[in-house]
């Protein structure tokens, strides 16, 4: 098209003549390029920079970098970060959690509820207003809130100082074995934060067959909309297992045992990936270890309020409440006997507990692949519309002289929730398909259908197999016993 | 009346301004090795909030933002990071297309104050391309912190371009800084950029004779010189470009990095 403008002739003499000069000058032509710039920079280099005084006999950055990437101490050290990060986020966020519900929900919801009944608005329109939209609202910002609000600053803090990079050091040579690139580290710890920034990531990598190994397996990278999932399940379910002394550790390292199931899904399906559908050797990089930069902690904290927890928040309520507004429609139109709701629910009911979940939660989790945010908010909403609990607080308020965590369980446990329901919910929101913004990255950046489908379908096939073999084991134990 | 609103507030600081500008005075590229402060330098002349973080790799697409300074108006291209311009993966490659291609004003190259010998690499590479740059200086601060001092006035001599310390995270040296692109876009200040030295006869023959060639073909060239020195490292994609008619027409040849970064944004 546009090389019609050109003189073809001249274009070809140019080649022709680069190419003869290319013998001329031998093959060390090149080496002796980058030689000379090297040359010229140190030089130039060596003019312009003096230290001040003698080299500090006691460097920091180099005595920390010794400590966190080295081999024995490395992955210790990495764990017991991840630990008491989310050790203290679960602890920490139980107070304001507790407070925001109990004026959320157990003061202003009936109050809300009286107000409308003496102004004589009709059943349907406050049940639609009150209990589908105020209600599943309340919930979301109470229980995600202050969880984020915690988690959030802290993992960016984490990032700020330069400690990401040096997770990807100690994970690379994993990589490496898995017979992918070592910079899939850090496009997975990329993912942590979104998977379609860590899909778009993948760019750093440079040979085709790494880069999608890499987009296809950054599913398995816990993104920001599913730590909150993670973190709540945990809380209320596992911690509730042993002494309130334990319960912090006990959920947090729950959280951080599927955070590393995920890396190892990631090592093992690059493994497979390498061998069968993207078969290569791996090649070699350098990963440049930044320095340690004080964090700035006001701005970080303010970035990261407003940019994650805020942003992922309103993400939730969002598509919450006119979801909301649905779900009370579906859970209150009646098609001859039973609600719309418990029709679609019951359909989906024998293959969610054939996996060890349930309809809600499947249900939930068509609702959600726009966003992965809304799937507790989903949940929440269909089993307080469903299990008729609707009145919790409206009483005597017996139900919020206990903590929310217990509330929640209580109602959980009201649409039919046991033990194995909430770990296979952890396992599922770990492994199940990439959300829509996610699935439309990995097609920008494939240009490919058959890969896009790869990486999606890949992931819910795997979640549902894995959830099925732990439902089928549980079952098992529980019958032996 | 508001500090935004008075006309002192805006001669000689970037009025933070949003999309809404259609038409440019001037490109500005934005360069540098990786984990250098591209996207903080970025940041704080645009009042934009791309996210930016400290490691090699955060920046893979192009970014693009506007500041006013004066009367002008200049459009700022945030590129990924990269150590050369040799390009090996997709990232490099749109660092390196723009500033061959898109016909920036200035080049803007970013360097870590800290490791300066690694990262005038990429600023010399940049000048065999260039000769409209500015360097940035930044992280002056750590330097300090690590008892280092560079001399900024004899690295300007050195390299021929203007050269201005910054410490971009706690906003010094920008107005410096600003004033140094806009004199160089302009064309207020001489720049007398670096060549890389040291060649025998020979290739400096072969270089500006094949470079003479490619300029009579591709007259709207940035540097015929630096397509004729990759030409005889035997660089396929730049081979390709030549043959295709394609070089000086590349403009837009970015544009899904550019939609990419969008979509990065949304979903972050």
């Amino acid at each position: 098209m546009s090389a019609s403008r050109f003189d073809q002739a001249a274009v070809q003499d140019i080649l022709r003549s680069a190419e003869a000069l290319r013998w001329e000058l031998g093959r060390d032509y090149h080496d002796r390029v980058v030689e000379t710039v090297y040359a010229d920079a140190a030089g130039i280099a060596d003019r312009a920079v003096t230290r001040e005084g003698d080299r500090p006999r006691f460097d920091l950055d180099a005595t920390i970098d010794r400590l966190v990437t080295s081999r024995v101490w490395g992955l210790p050290i990495m764990l017991l970060l991840l630990m008491l990060v989310f050790w203290l986020t679960i602890t920490g966020a139980n107070l304001p959690s507790n407070w925001i519900a109990s004026v959320l929900i157990g003061r202003i919801y009936p109050a809300l509820k009286q107000g409308a009944e003496a102004v004589l608005i009709p059943h349907w329109v406050s049940g639609m207003l009150i209990d589908g939209m105020y209600l599943s609202t309340a919930w979301v910002v109470s229980v995600m809130l202050p969880p984020m609000a915690i988690f959030f600053p802290l993992f960016t803090l984490l990032e700020d100082f330069g400690y990401l990079p040096r997770v990807a050091f100690n994970l690379d040579n994993f990589f490496k074995k898995a017979g992918a690139h070592g910079r899939q580290s850090l496009t997975m710890v990329m993912g942590f934060g979104c998977n379609a920034a860590g899909v778009v990531a993948t760019r750093i990598i440079d040979s085709p067959r790494e880069r999608l190994i890499a987009i296809i397996t950054n599913n398995f990278a816990l993104c920001n909309g599913r730590w909150p999932t993670q973190i709540l399940i945990a809380g209320v379910f596992l911690g509730t297992l042993v002494s309130a002394q334990l319960a912090g550790l006990v959920s947090a390292a729950s959280v951080v045992a599927i955070a590393l199931l995920g890396v190892g899904l990631t090592l093992v399906a690059s493994w497979v990936l390498s061998r069968t559908m993207l078969k290569g050797q791996p090649s070699t990089f350098s990963l440049e270890l930044p320095p340690y930069r004080p964090p700035r902690v006001f701005q970080t904290l303010y970035t990261s309020l407003i940019d994650r927890t805020i942003y992922i928040l309103w993400r939730a309520i969002v598509f919450a409440a006119p979801a909301g507004l649905v779900i009370w429609l579906v859970a209150n139109v009646h098609l001859g006997g039973p609600s719309l709701a418990e029709i679609l629910v019951n359909l989906l009911d024998p293959v969610g507990l054939f996996i060890g979940l349930n309809g809600v939660i499947l249900l939930a989790y068509i609702v959600a692949v726009p966003a992965n945010e809304i799937v507790i908010p989903t949940i929440l909403m269909l089993t307080v519309l469903m299990t008729g609990v609707t009145g919790v607080g409206q009483g005597a308020g017996v139900i919020f002289q206990l903590d929310s965590q217990q509330t929640l369980q209580s109602l959980l446990t009201a649409g039919g929730w046991s033990l194995l329901t909430a770990v296979n919910l952890m396992l599922f929101s770990l492994i199940h398909n990439p959300c829509s913004t996610t699935i439309y990255t990995i097609y920008k950046e494939t240009g490919s259908v058959k890969w896009t489908a790869v990486a999606t379908l890949m992931p819910l096939i795997l979640g549902v197999s894995v959830t099925f073999v732990v439902a089928q084991i549980w079952h098992l134990l529980a019958g032996a016993i | 009346m508001s500090c935004e609103a008075c006309p002192v507030h805006n001669t000689g600081r970037p009025s933070h301004l949003g999309v809404d500008m259609g038409n440019w005075d001037y490109v500005v590229a934005l360069a540098g090795n990786p984990n250098t402060g591209k996207s903080t330098v970025f940041n704080a002349l645009t009042g934009l909030k791309q996210h930016t973080g400290n490691w090699p790799g955060k920046t893979v697409t192009r970014a693009e933002g506007g500041f006013e300074y004066g009367d002008k108006r200049f459009k700022l291209v945030d590129l990924p990071g990269t150590y050369s311009l040799l390009s090996a993966s997709l990232d490099e490659e749109i660092a390196r297309d723009f500033i061959l291609f898109g016909n920036p004003d200035v080049t803007v190259v970013v360097v870590d104050a800290t490791r300066l010998e690694r990262n005038l690499n990429l600023v010399l590479q940049v000048l065999e391309i260039t000769g409209r740059a500015v360097v940035c200086l930044n992280l002056v601060d750590e330097a300090r912190r690590h008892h280092l001092r560079v001399d900024e006035r004899r690295l300007a001599r050195d390299l021929g371009v203007p050269v201005v310390p910054t410490s971009a995270r706690y906003r010094q040296g920008l107005p410096e800084l600003l004033a140094a692109i806009n004199d160089v876009a302009a064309g207020k200040t001489a720049c007398k950029p670096h060549r890389i030295g040291g060649a025998s006869p020979e290739v400096e023959q072969a270089v500006s004779g094949l470079a003479r060639k490619i300029e009579a073909v591709f007259p709207k060239l940035t540097s015929a010189r630096w397509v004729a020195l990759r030409l005889l490292d035997g660089d396929a994609r730049i081979a390709a470009a030549v043959r295709q008619g394609e070089l000086g027409e590349l403009e837009g040849a970015s544009q899904t990095a550019v939609e990419g970064a969008a979509l990065a944004e949304a979903s972050a």
